[in-house]
């Protein structure tokens, strides 16, 4: 049994080489008991890698992984406390739903009216009643996927790991399964450690979200903080959409900053909002999410800073708009996201608008 | 994917050696020690092994050799054009055409194909002899007064002979050839003004080209290495290279001139066999 | 465009099928044909040729090593193809292309070419010829067929399968019995069958290298000489197309099963 300070799955300094090519540089991180923890990157970041070792699939070149406060170096995968969920979802095509959910337990011995009994809750766990007798080429998308998950949960491994589980789907199912996965590991409790180069999904799914570039945990945080204070552009731009403007530091004092941003002039921002890792004398580059940012339609309702501009193209998606608004001075037009309430109309291309923005939306990069 | 290659090398090459060791031992080993033999000299049952080329002499210069070669690579060839011509309809008409028993038609093409090599051979010679099927129908059915002599022991025997036993050979990398055509391309060069034919010439048959030469190199090679059809239809005048082999082998008893010849058919056929692929493959691109 | 048109390339497709067929339709007719001579017209029905296969003792030890030659043929083969498949379609290692040009070569050589160079390196080697020479030959002309067939059987084996199996706790060979096995199966039995066919309708070769003890097809190509045995070989024609004919739908059958199980569209699989 383990305590609360020991983490479910302890990653220590984790490198992976294929050959020449170095997979993952020195991997570490804690993911916590009973977490949804995601592993977030584009296409051949290592994402899939650091599963994979995770699972046993890949042995590592360097570095541990602990399961349960226990090193799993010499353990292989069959005999690994986690079950995955494949990208592919590898149903075995020659047995049905019931075969394929009971194969692990046929495995372990399991009596064969143990086997039909556990097989039965998880599959009405997952709303498969009466799937047992299908074969895998009979199943839809979604179904496989439900299989595929049964098949791991019925395990009761210590981790769940899923490999891209969602990315065969279509969007609408795909939006519907994410909060289904979500609040079916909530009801269970088992850690799971999800895989995907879906921000949105991981943003939506995840407790905390380790974002990986080029073998790397660029930042390890809670959706919120990712959005909210990313520690570079990177990060920044792949989670959601960024304005980037350039900045100096024109004055400091111990408590606030003035910062000269491009564009939108002079704002003093209180030191204990900022990245304290961040060195006030390198900061060259701040960022704005789009919806900080507000097309006033009536002045008088925005206290805060101001500045004038003119609508160059809008993108109407019914429930938004996103504004590109040009500011004098600045040749790359801010985008803006605007929710289309009652009483507001989109703002035509041409028309001179006054944006309004606060100086708490405002995070420093350095270069 | 390519980083994996390290540890895959391993695996892959420990899986395949066994097949590739039996292959080195049993087929490597022995073609190279053909090409060896054919630099050697045999006295009945001696064996010379002072390296010469006399008998690459005799078989290049031999009038008989020549004439024999020579007769070997035209009836191959006009064997190998005319199953390529037969076949392809059959592969276009299977692959467009047949929408619903396509497994059915290229079992019953193969079928043939799985009886006695032999028989078969034997059978055309039933079927076109002078007292045979076909002379005997025609006769029957009024068209002929005399049986037809020109159709058996001569250079068309063996061309009707050989264009069936390699029919199936023929169809089937055609047939995955256009299979393999997506069939919106054809849509789009329609769309894009060609009428049936010049689509034809200009889509079709280019993307068609890797499996008509595919068809045309599995009909060529073995063809020339063939000697039960010569023998059996061919007549004096449709024996081949690989009968002389035979004899050489056998009741001549000169293993090294056979040899020779073995090792000159090949190097022929060979530079053939490269000359149909890169012309294959330049016409494929070069009409895309 | 005429030519084009889809009535003329089926009467061409129907018109090709009778030249194909025609030497096959043959057979029977002229096995069960009482005269000696094999022509037309046809002169009455017997089975006085199938009687007298029952009581042909060369033919029956003929048979006998057809059997052991193809029996052995299948196994070797699909063996050595089954390594190789599997070897190609899941793995990339150096040399691997001239590794699988060299193993499926004899599926262009001629055959007169492999039986050669076996034979004249038996006679180097001071071998004698046997029934074994006529395996070493036909393993080496069959492996790539059985190649072609498994590799499409192991292609279908999605390599997550395998992982699947071993994440829910299988051993390797437990992976292998209750995952791989099941999947190639019906592959490995359709390439043994037709491995087996290959074999016992191969001539050259066997030809070459049997010694005193001779294979069905070179026992045929000595009984072709004598225009009296001929009838009775007309009948041995009808009863191996039978059997071969039946090796054949019952291979079929099993690929499509195996690609059906994999979930593979059938029509394509294969060819």
């Amino acid at each position: 049994m383990q305590d609360d300070k020991t983490p479910m799955i302890a990653i220590r300094d984790v490198v992976k080489k294929f050959g020449s090519f170095t997979a993952l540089h020195g991997i570490t991180a804690d993911i916590r008991e009973g977490e949804f923890f995601s592993l977030l990157g584009p296409s051949g970041c290592g994402k899939t890698t650091l599963l994979r070792t995770i699972a046993g699939f890949e042995p590592t070149t360097s570095g541990t992984i602990a399961i349960g406060g226990k090193n799993m170096e010499s353990i292989p995968a069959n005999d690994r406390p986690t079950n995955m969920v494949f990208q592919s979802y590898a149903i075995f095509p020659h047995l049905n739903v019931e075969e394929n959910v009971g194969y692990g337990l046929k495995t372990r011995k399991m009596p064969k009216k143990d086997i039909a009994r556990e097989v039965a809750e998880v599959l009405s766990l997952v709303d498969m009643e009466g799937y047992g007798k299908r074969k895998a080429h009979e199943l839809s998308g979604g179904q496989r996927q439900r299989v595929a998950l049964a098949r791991a949960l019925v395990m009761k491994p210590k981790v769940i790991l899923l490999d891209e589980p969602l990315s065969a789907l279509d969007k609408k199912l795909r939006d519907q399964m994410q909060v289904e996965l979500r609040s079916l590991q909530r009801s269970i409790g088992i850690t799971f450690i999800l895989v995907t180069h879906d921000q949105e999904e991981a943003l939506i799914m995840s407790d905390r979200i380790a974002v990986m570039f080029d073998g790397q945990i660029e930042q390890l945080d809670t959706p919120e903080g990712l959005y909210r204070r990313p520690v570079n552009r990177r990060v920044a731009s792949f989670i959601g959409v960024m304005n980037f403007l350039s900045a100096r530091v024109t004055a400091q004092t111990d408590t606030h900053l003035t910062l000269d941003i491009d564009a939108l002039g002079k704002v003093e921002l209180p030191r204990d909002t900022l990245d304290p890792d961040i060195a006030s004398d390198s900061i060259d580059t701040v960022g704005v999410r789009p919806e900080m940012l507000t097309v006033l339609f009536d002045q008088n309702d925005w206290s805060q800073n101001k500045v004038e501009g003119e609508v160059v193209d809008t993108e109407y998606y019914g429930d938004m708009t996103y504004y590109k608004v040009r500011l004098p001075g600045r040749e790359e037009p801010l985008s803006i996201s605007m929710r289309n309430t009652a009483g507001r109309s989109v703002v035509p291309p041409g028309s001179p608008v006054t944006v309004g923005w606060g100086a708490e939306s405002i995070v420093v990069f350095e270069e | 994917m390519a980083w994996r290659f390290d540890r895959e090398a391993g695996q892959g090459l420990k899986l395949i050696s066994p097949t590739f060791g039996y292959v080195l031992v049993m087929l490597a080993a022995p073609l190279l020690m053909v090409v060896t033999f054919s630099f050697w000299t045999q006295d009945y049952l001696t064996i010379d092994t002072t390296l010469t080329l006399d008998n690459y002499r005799e078989a290049w210069t031999q009038p008989l050799y020549q004439v024999l070669m020579w007769r070997s690579l035209k009836i191959s060839l006009i064997v190998t054009v005319v199953t390529v011509l037969l076949a392809f309809p059959i592969a276009y008409y299977l692959s467009f055409h047949v929408k619903k028993r396509k497994a059915l038609w290229l079992f019953l093409i193969t079928v043939p194909f799985w009886t006695s090599y032999l028989l078969r051979v034997f059978l055309w010679k039933v079927i076109l002899g002078y007292n045979g099927v076909f002379n005997t129908t025609l006769m029957g059915l009024g068209f002929i007064d005399e049986p037809l002599t020109f159709i058996l022991y001569n250079l068309n025997a063996v061309v009707i002979t050989l264009a069936h036993a390699w029919a199936p050979f023929a169809i089937l990398p055609i047939f995955v050839a256009l299979e393999k055509i997506d069939r919106s391309l054809l849509e789009a060069a329609t769309d894009l003004g060609d009428g049936p034919v010049r689509r034809f010439f200009r889509v079709t048959l280019p993307l068609a080209m890797p499996g008509i030469v595919a068809s045309t190199l599995i009909v060529l090679i073995p063809t020339v290495g063939d000697f039960i059809t010569p023998r059996l239809v061919g007549g004096t005048d449709g024996l081949m290279i690989s009968n002389m082999i035979q004899i050489q082998f056998g009741k001549a008893n000169n293993a090294p001139l056979g040899a020779a010849l073995a090792v000159s058919a090949m190097v022929v056929i060979g530079m053939i066999s490269a000359g149909i692929f890169f012309a294959g493959k330049k016409l494929g691109g070069r009409v895309r | 465009m005429k030519w084009f048109s889809v009535k003329w390339l089926t009467i061409y497709a129907v018109v090709y099928m009778i030249f194909l067929y025609a030497p096959v339709i043959l057979l029977p007719l002229f096995a069960f044909n009482t005269s000696t001579i094999i022509a037309f017209p046809l002169s009455g029905f017997t089975i006085e040729w199938f009687v007298g296969l029952w009581h042909t003792d060369t033919l029956h030890t003929a048979l006998g090593n057809s059997m052991i030659v193809g029996l052995s043929t299948a196994v070797l083969s699909t063996l050595l193809g089954a390594f190789a498949a599997r070897a190609s379609a899941r793995f990339m290692f150096p040399g691997k292309t001239g590794i699988v040009g060299l193993i499926m070569l004899p599926l262009v050589l001629p055959e007169i070419i492999v039986a050669v160079a076996l034979l004249v390196m038996l006679n180097q080697l001071g071998m004698s010829l046997s029934l074994w020479t006529v395996v070493a030959g036909h393993v080496l002309i069959c492996t790539p067929f059985s190649i072609a067939i498994l590799s499409s059987a192991f292609r279908g084996l999605d390599r997550e399968l395998e992982e699947a199996s071993f994440d829910l706790g299988e051993s390797r060979w437990g992976t292998f019995r209750r995952v791989t096995l099941p999947l190639v199966l019906p592959g490995v039995i359709s390439s043994l069958l037709i491995t087996f066919t290959i074999s016992l309708d191969e001539f050259i070769i066997a030809f070459f290298l049997t010694g005193t003890d001779v294979t069905l097809p070179v026992y045929i190509w000595s009984q072709l000489r004598f225009p009296a045995k001929l009838p009775s070989v007309m009948a041995l024609g009808t009863i191996l197309l039978a059997v071969t004919v039946l090796l054949l739908i019952a291979a079929e059958a099993l690929r499509r099963r195996s690609a059906r199980r994999q979930g593979v569209d059938t029509t394509l699989a294969g060819v």
